[in-house]
């Protein structure tokens, strides 16, 4: 019983205001009659988006390909760097500063020069979500691996575990939550890279879509795979959210009578 | 047999100033001994003890286990921390083979003995939960089933009822003797309570602070095996009087080291 009213609450509620929101859109342009190519209905932005059909799949398919590659590269690239980073005090010093060098040079004016680099094909743009994505996962498994009480590592000591193990059982562990806070971002900024990199060099792909679209006025189109983004990067930080739940039990916080 | 000679140790603080935990410390501890460590706050227990482990090295002096001087954690010795620091992502089960599994021998036996010790403390309908869903004391004494599972000769332990209510604490100080009973080891024991120490020790080793040193080892004259009758013994209150003593009244009770 309480379960379901939290089940309203939660979900019901803010349902019914997207609802309530997209009723007054759409009254708002036939009352005010505002031109489409500035702000189209959402029942326009349905039709014409839909109509693309399997073009549309297509579209989609290649952004999650980019954000999928990209991200799973800064992944592969932040694990081995944070390992490194949280263990070699030498390699902290002298990769950090690096890190955040990297990190305040904007990647929307690499990805031309990028293109330049690596040709026209996929690789800037994967380029690009990986260098957006990364810095965060690094930051926050560092974070994590340095951050375990000293208890633990004690304990570890007490009955000789190895390096290795210490970092697979006790460091590594110790580390999800913080892992995942970092996945989070990285996912919801690797949506943001793939689009960006599509922008400046791409022949398919929602950025694409985006850009080729409203080269010819078509607003509702450009409105429709903009909220295709919103959506794809609020259901891939639900899915990594449902991922830690599930998998990681033990990481929820301790559940409190509200 | 652990001979503790001429131990000391100084601290580095942040600030470079130099703390001496422990001086002079010089200990024998027979093969299957309980000993007790009481003394104020501060006075060095745990350093004492953090010595004896190899997880800090000495400033000077040695430890020397069965002839061996100790510079790194034994794999034949077992730790109770003050918490029980148990992770809180292996189950209870997992938690107590840690060490096993830290040290490459884990096998079929080895969780079966697991499994019998954790049943021994009570906790046998608890194997696959998390830390988390037990009780303070349920931890504890999961704490204590790790530090036992690899069979180790040693046991050190570092007030490891400190966090416990006085109820859990008393009825623990039985099971840990009922433990020694039928499978015995010798055992280190740092402890705040008196009548704690007297109970399980067979000496009672009495320190004192600013800098931290032995102040008298009490010998214990009670017979074993030892429960909560034990305490009405005039024997116990005579060692336990003593050592209130030897804390509360030092100048008092000084130059009667030997007694
Ligand atoms: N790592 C350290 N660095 C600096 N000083 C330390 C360190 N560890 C302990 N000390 C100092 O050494 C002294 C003895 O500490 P210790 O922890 O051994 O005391 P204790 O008898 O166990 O106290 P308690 O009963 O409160 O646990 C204290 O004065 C403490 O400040
Ligand atoms: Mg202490």
């Amino acid at each position: 019983m309480h379960k379901y009213k939290k089940a309203i609450r939660e979900i019901g509620i803010p349902a019914v205001t997207l609802l309530l929101l997209g009723c007054f859109w759409e009254l708002s342009v036939k009352i005010f009659t505002i031109p489409e190519y500035l702000l189209p209905a959402p029942s326009k932005i349905w039709n014409d988006t839909t109509v693309l059909g399997w073009n549309l799949i297509h579209h989609i398919a290649s952004t999650l390909r980019t954000i999928g590659l990209g991200f799973t590269l800064a992944l592969c690239v932040s694990l081995p760097l944070a390992i490194t980073i949280a263990y070699s005090r030498i390699m902290s010093v002298a990769i950090y500063p690096l890190l955040v060098l990297t990190q305040s040079v904007p990647k929307v004016a690499l990805a031309p020069i990028l293109i330049v680099m690596l040709g026209a094909n996929d690789l800037p743009k994967i380029i690009v979500t990986f260098l957006i994505s990364f810095f965060p996962l690094v930051i926050s498994i560092t974070t994590g691996l340095v951050s375990v009480p000293p208890e633990y590592i004690e304990l570890a000591r007490s009955v000789r575990a190895s390096r290795v193990r210490e970092l697979l059982s006790i460091r590594l562990p110790y580390a999800i939550p913080f892992i995942f806070s970092g996945i989070k971002v990285a996912i919801t900024l690797a949506v943001v890279g793939a689009v960006v990199g599509e922008f400046v060099a791409a022949e398919n792909g929602l950025g694409y879509l985006i850009t080729s679209s409203m080269a010819y006025f078509k607003t509702p189109v450009a409105f429709g795979a903009i909220l295709i983004l919103a959506l794809t990067s609020i259901s891939l930080f639900q899915t990594v959210v449902l991922i830690e739940h599930f998998l990681f039990p033990w990481a929820r916080p301790v559940e409190r009578q509200r | 047999m652990i001979e503790v000679s001429d131990l000391s140790q100084v601290f580095v603080a942040e600030d470079g100033g130099k703390v001496t935990a422990l001086t002079d410390v010089s200990l024998d501890i027979a093969d299957n001994e309980i000993v007790t460590i009481v003394g104020p706050s501060g006075c060095g227990k745990s350093t004492l003890l953090r010595l004896i482990s190899g997880l800090i090295k000495p400033s000077g002096g040695s430890v020397v286990i069965d002839g061996e001087t100790v510079k790194e954690p034994r794999a034949d010795m077992g730790i109770v921390f003050q918490a029980p620091t148990l992770l809180p992502w292996a189950t209870i089960l997992d938690n107590v083979l840690f060490p096993l599994k830290m040290m490459g021998r884990l096998d079929a036996k080895a969780t079966e003995r697991a499994k019998s010790l954790l049943t021994m403390v009570g906790l046998g309908d608890f194997m696959q939960h998390r830390p988390r869903q037990l009780s303070g004391g349920m931890q504890q004494r999961a704490a204590i089933c790790r530090a036992l599972v690899h069979q180790p000769k040693l046991i050190l332990m570092d007030e490891p009822f400190g966090a416990l209510d006085a109820l859990t604490r008393e009825q623990m100080s039985i099971e840990l003797l009922r433990i020694w009973n039928a499978d015995k080891k010798t055992i280190l024991f740092v402890t705040h309570s008196i009548p704690e120490a007297v109970l399980l020790g067979d000496r009672v080793v009495v320190m004192s602070p600013r800098p931290g040193r032995i102040a008298e080892i009490v010998t214990v004259p009670l017979s074993r095996p030892r429960d909560f009758e034990s305490e009405e013994d005039p024997e116990f209150r005579r060692c336990c009087n003593r050592i209130r003593n030897l804390i509360y009244n030092p100048n008092l009770t000084a130059g009667a080291r030997h007694a």
